[in-house]
């Protein structure tokens, strides 16, 4: 087995862990009992959602896939406080 | 990909990937299982940090292997991920706490109305 082999096989193993925790997340998000676990498990995903574009990235050698993971980074984290600030006060932008 | 067929580029390559993608599946799997959301917390953001810093040393060795000189980019995520978990998840806590808080009230003024 070539070298370039293992590192494709790691890729899908740890593409395949990265969905695997996604739909895990996904789960939470539609159970959750309260609203702040859903905002959890939001977050949750768009962060293995951002690892597993990263893999994708390693595997084929692109730099697309990065700035496709620094953009989801950046929502991802405002739509997040967005949504626990909501949940803290009742609204988003206080005047 | 040109330098990933050296040993000593792949194996650490492959074992930091499958590390960091085990790491991963168990932080969601904690905030699957575990019962209260001030446990749930904790599950993912062991899982996002240090997930996703197997990973991105992972990939800083395979681009600068691939690239032949030293690519640090893929370490503005990690920087910018570290940055910003605590206070997402500072955030949810305060949430979490005013919200029981008041439901707790809420409850509570329903009783004693009752009696």
């Amino acid at each position: 087995m070539s070298m370039a082999t293992l590192v494709d096989v790691a890729a899908w193993l740890a593409s395949g862990c990265f969905g695997a925790a996604m739909l895990l997340a996904a789960w939470r998000v539609i159970h959750g009992p309260a609203a702040h676990d859903r905002v959890l498990g939001l977050d949750t995903l768009y962060v293995n959602a951002l690892a597993m574009l990263l893999a994708y990235g390693l595997r084929f050698g692109s730099g697309a896939w990065f700035e496709i993971a620094l953009l989801i980074a950046l929502f991802g984290f405002v739509g997040s406080v967005a949504l626990a600030k909501f949940l803290l006060r009742g609204e988003v932008i206080e005047p | 990909m040109s330098g990933i067929e050296s040993p000593w580029v792949a194996v650490p390559v492959a074992l930091l990937l499958v590390a960091g993608g085990l790491l991963a599946l168990v932080g969601s799997l904690g905030l699957v299982r575990l019962r209260s959301f001030q446990a749930r917390m904790h599950g993912p953001s062991m899982g996002n940090t240090l997930g996703l810093g197997c990973l991105i040393i992972a990939s800083i060795i395979a681009g600068s292997a691939a690239a032949q000189r030293p690519v640090l980019h893929p370490l503005l995520v990690t920087v910018f991920v570290v940055m910003t978990s605590p206070v997402t998840a500072m955030l949810l806590i305060r949430a979490s706490i005013h919200r029981e808080r008041s439901r707790l009230e809420v409850s509570r003024t329903r009783v004693a109305e009752q009696q």
